[in-house]
């Protein structure tokens, strides 16, 4: 698998995504500076990783958003290419048009650092295949603005269609209230666009890799994205 | 010249800071405050002096870069 990761000035958690893809491909991704005009030849996934790009100034990803790189992802996203937004990644792409929604405000104006639930709601998307429908995994979210919201139409699209892959919910997978914790339109924590092969998702699966960091939970969405890669290649 | 575009939130989006801020207000004992709404302004200096392609750029920078037309308006005012 050959990925690539962009970084923008401000991005912080682009060493954290390069570690857990070499980890779980095996291949050292390559790492793109956001003035860049194209990606590396042979890039099978693009990562757009967590941070605090242009320092959230404007509104979060706004400004990355309309960084150079960003129209050569969009191009390979129109190719069918696949992108993996996490966490300021997700704005970006919401910023990007390349999802659909916005990522606001958490709910209660809290930045909210720690583990969380969420439940699988497929697995048969190139970003889900490593769990199983209705799996529940525990990794962190680190954010003050994860709060999805769309227009109800868009809202209703999204769950039509089955775009919603990962929910928050409680540790048994119950999608509730009290599991909702930024207030996100129906637990929302991770969607893809209309041709299922960009990501965008708050919470931060890099980060629950290896033993040493407690869970391993996160290993699933990279491992099954080699697996998809290695299948259609 | 000189321009404002101010960047509002749409009828219906729920507004975490405006809520808070109006908290906050009720708090202080500021009275007769029904609800608020938290919006940016952004002041800009035109170059040139053409009217029409000041609001035509103002337009396209709010548009391309200042609101989020997924969830906010804008208005733009062109002072001469």
């Amino acid at each position: 698998m050959k990925s690539a990761v962009l970084v923008f000035p401000g991005i912080n958690r682009e060493r954290d995504m390069a570690r857990a893809l070499k980890l779980i491909s095996g291949h050292e991704p390559a790492m793109v500076w956001h003035a860049e005009k194209s990606l590396p030849v042979g890039t099978d996934l693009v990562v757009v990783p967590g941070g605090f790009s242009y320092g959230d100034y404007l509104r979060c990803g706004a400004i990355a958003a309309r960084a150079p790189v960003m129209d050569a992802v969009r191009k390979f996203a129109d190719g069918g290419g696949l992108v993996l937004g996490v966490c300021n990644g997700f704005q970006i792409l919401c910023e990007s048009g390349l999802l659909p929604g916005v990522l606001m405000r958490n709910a209660r104006l809290k930045f909210i650092c720690h583990d969380v639930h969420l439940r699988v709601e497929r697995s048969d998307s190139p970003f889900t295949r490593g769990y199983n429908a209705g799996q529940v995994i525990r990794v962190p979210v680190a954010h003050g603005e994860g709060n999805y919201e769309a227009d109800a139409e868009t809202l209703q699209r999204l769950e039509g269609d089955g775009r919603v892959l990962y929910r928050y919910c409680s540790a048994d997978g119950i999608v509730d209230e009290q599991s909702n914790i930024n207030g996100a339109a129906a637990g929302i924590a991770g969607i893809v666009s209309d041709r299922g092969n960009v990501l965008g998702m708050m919470p931060h699966p890099e980060n629950h890799v290896e033993a040493i960091m407690g869970c391993t939970d996160g290993r699933g969405l990279f491992a099954g994205l080699v697996e998809h890669l290695g299948r259609a290649a | 010249m000189k321009a404002r575009v101010t960047v509002t939130l749409k009828t219906g989006i729920l507004d975490p800071q405006g809520k808070a801020i109006e908290g906050a207000l009720k708090s202080l004992g500021v009275d007769g405050i029904a609800s608020v709404r938290q919006g940016k302004v952004f002041d800009i200096e035109i170059a040139g002096a053409d009217k029409a392609k000041a609001e035509a750029a103002l337009k396209d920078a709010a548009d391309k870069l200042l609101a989020n037309t997924v969830i906010e308006n804008y208005a733009i005012e062109v002072r001469g």
